[in-house]
């Protein structure tokens, strides 16, 4: 393996063009258009109320980045283990998780997924296989390989997920984890979303190499490098990862490079706010999007049109605009919340 | 008549593992030294051995790693014990026990609670110096959703173990190696519910009321004794649980007693015995109390290595038992 990303991942003005659909059918297809379609539209949503300031709270948004939660969902089952970090909402979304819960959350309200309890940044669905997000850079890393290995330890054939970003490589936390999870033959698969920015610091100021998965390869990790824009190439790499996880070859490791349009947190573009990020590469990755290159690819096949494409964009609209008036009307927890869920139900002293 | 069974606080510990991964097959215990028969005392001899290294897990040294990986699995339908041979050495876990473990259940809503005990040893003197003795429970005691544990007696070191492990919420387990040779008898394992654990009156006295937890209980008993021979009763008091810290048994014994002195294995500034005070003296009158309450603590430095400066570090019975009758004496006119 080189020292760099291969071939022309990190160039931006590169990899513009539809995506290689490599004969998948429309049945295939049209859910994961739909999985981006809804995140895209969801976190569009989020950024105007963000701006509108009806969110109190901060929105850590992937829009452009779609494609990856998307792809490694599509193999996942509602008993795995998936942990996420500060930049989530496409992680659960892409499980099946209730918009309307995600936005209640967001809102701060009794009916979101953590019950008002989170916000943006502390997500759970367990029911679809969520078990958290949290903002520490890498703080679930390590949970998710006890995860994975307790569900080895059950005799399941359940994995976990772990996702992270470039920054997170650069904590300690992931290095022991996959060393530990290589150990102990976890079944966890650690998807590292590079989008090539932590917070405003450009990779290549922070790393010697831009190539995550070098890691992986220093912890006898098999691990896929893909083009995180490309949505079937990111399921496609996340079957052999999954699959051998789940037959007890252990972890895996899945580098997805992609990009987020959006600042590190919330609605603006952060156009030059920390180092290497301009307009003009803003607008280059803009036209690597996961959406769009699939779109025009399906057209290209015969079997989608522009007209199918805005009525797909405009039925997700419709649908999570009502989730959201409906969010805005839900209650708040009781004040009671503050105290009685310090502990686990029914068992609290003092 | 239930049978009764010689144990020490180590033998009883490991009594406790054995109860765990007999009865329970979600329990497994992970951490560093655990194949070795020299980290844990003996606390966990030949375990895994006797349940398989499944089971025990010997691990790399990586202290976040492992107990995030508990933590983890604790969300994940098991029960398991993470050990860490010494509190120092578990520092760099605490972003899994304070930032993850501790706050799982409030920041998601109460659907969820990692069951997960992580046991920190405190193993100090013997000229080992700063980094081999800390006693932190005072830290851990300070965060919200965090049960600490801090067994005194033989009973204790197995009914609390298994209570720990057998709670929902993670659980901060501190014993100290200077108990393991303590020996009691103990009735067979009954299961108890932590959330119910609280301070427990050990000895019974009139005088004065001192407080203790883990190893300073054991100290606080044999300042009692001592000070029964002057004529001085006192009224013996074990933390057990430090968080959540339920004060109501130390605030009726000194509405009794009028006076109190907590000992304590931590450092004075922000520590337990601080906190202890604060609870009793805003709960009782100012005209209830017939002297100022005392706290007996370690100075506030680093362990020393030097055997010299090692004797005046840690409190000594003797200073313990001379402040107290001072407390006790008449107030000179």
């Amino acid at each position: 393996m080189e020292g760099q990303l291969p071939g022309v991942l990190a160039d931006p003005t590169q990899l513009h063009e539809p995506i290689d659909l490599r004969g998948t059918t429309l049945e295939v297809l049209e859910p994961l258009m739909r999985g981006m379609v809804t995140i895209r539209i969801a976190e569009r949503i989020l950024a105007k109320a963000r701006e509108d300031g009806l969110i109190g709270g901060p929105v850590h948004l992937g829009v452009g980045q779609e494609g990856v939660a998307v792809g490694v969902s599509a193999l996942l089952r509602k008993t795995d283990r998936i942990f996420g970090a500060h930049r989530s909402h496409s992680h659960v979304l892409a499980l099946g998780s209730s918009p309307r819960k995600l936005f209640a959350e967001i809102l701060g309200k009794d009916t979101g997924l953590s019950r008002g309890m989170g916000g943006s940044m502390h997500l759970w669905d367990e029911p679809n296989g969520f078990m958290g997000s949290v903002p520490i850079v890498a703080g679930t890393v390590p949970l998710a390989v006890g995860a994975a290995h307790a569900e080895r330890m059950k005799g399941t054939d359940n994995i976990g997920v772990s996702y992270l970003g470039d920054g997170a490589c650069e904590e300690g936390a992931v290095h022991e984890s996959m060393n530990l999870a290589r150990m102990l033959n976890a079944p966890v698969i650690f998807v590292v979303e590079n989008n090539l920015f932590s917070s405003h610091m450009f990779i290549d100021l922070r790393q010697p190499s831009n190539m995550t998965a070098r890691f992986a390869e220093a912890h006898r990790i098999p691990f896929e490098i893909v083009d995180g824009n490309d949505v079937l190439a990111v399921k496609e790499a996340s079957e052999r990862l999954v699959a051998a996880a789940r037959r007890g070859d252990g972890p895996g490791f899945l580098e997805a490079v992609t990009y987020r349009w959006y600042g590190h947190v919330d609605f603006r573009e952060d156009i030059d706010v920390g180092v290497a990020r301009s307009a003009k590469d803003v607008a280059n990755w803009r036209a690597r999007d996961p959406i769009g290159r699939l779109a025009r690819a399906m057209a290209a096949a015969g079997f989608w049109s522009e007209s199918d494409q805005q009525a797909l964009e405009g039925e997700v609209r419709l649908a999570l605009e009502s989730d959201w008036e409906e969010a805005l009307g839900d209650p708040y927890p009781e004040e009671s919340a503050l105290m009685d869920r310090v502990y686990s139900a029914g068992r609290t002293r003092g | 008549m239930s049978q009764m069974t010689s144990y020490s606080y180590g033998t009883a510990m490991r009594a406790a593992f054995e109860y765990l991964l007999e009865n329970y097959p979600e329990v497994f215990i992970i951490g560093q030294g655990l194949w070795s028969p020299w980290y844990v005392g003996n606390t966990m001899t030949e375990l895994e051995k006797k349940f398989g290294k499944e089971r025990v897990i010997d691990t790399p040294v990586s202290e976040l790693a492992c107990t995030g990986a508990a933590v983890g699995a604790g969300l994940s339908d098991m029960k398991p014990i993470v050990v860490h041979p010494r509190l120092d050495f578990m520092l760099y876990g605490l972003d899994a026990v304070v930032n993850q473990a501790a706050k799982w259940s409030h920041m998601f809503g109460g659907q969820a609670s990692p069951n997960v005990t992580i046991r920190g040893i405190i193993n100090r003197g013997g000229e080992q110096g700063a980094q081999h003795s800390q006693a932190l429970h005072a830290w851990f005691a300070h965060i919200p959703g965090l049960r600490v544990v801090t067994p005194a007696t033989v009973a204790d070191a197995r009914d609390l173990m298994i209570a720990s492990v057998l709670s929902p919420s993670p659980v901060m387990f501190i014993d100290d190696r200077w108990l393991y040779d303590l020996e009691d008898e103990l009735p067979p394992v009954q299961e108890l519910d932590l959330a119910t654990i609280g301070p427990a009156r050990l000895k019974e006295g009139d005088d004065v009321t001192i407080v203790g937890s883990g190893y300073s209980t054991q100290l606080a008993l044999e300042a009692a004794d001592a000070l029964a021979d002057r004529g001085i009763s006192a009224d013996v008091v074990d933390l057990r649980v430090l968080n959540p810290f339920d004060p109501a048994e130390i605030v009726a014994s000194v509405r009794r007693t009028g006076r109190l002195i907590v000992l304590d294995g931590g450092w004075r500034t922000c520590g337990m015995a601080g906190e202890v005070i604060a609870s009793v003296t805003e709960r009782v009158a100012p005209s209830e109390l017939k002297a100022s309450p005392l706290r007996v603590t370690l100075p506030d430095a680093p362990a020393p290595t030097s055997r010299v400066l090692e004797a005046v570090y840690y409190p000594r019975l003797e200073d313990i038992v001379a402040a107290a009758s001072d407390l006790c004496a008449p107030a000179s006119a």
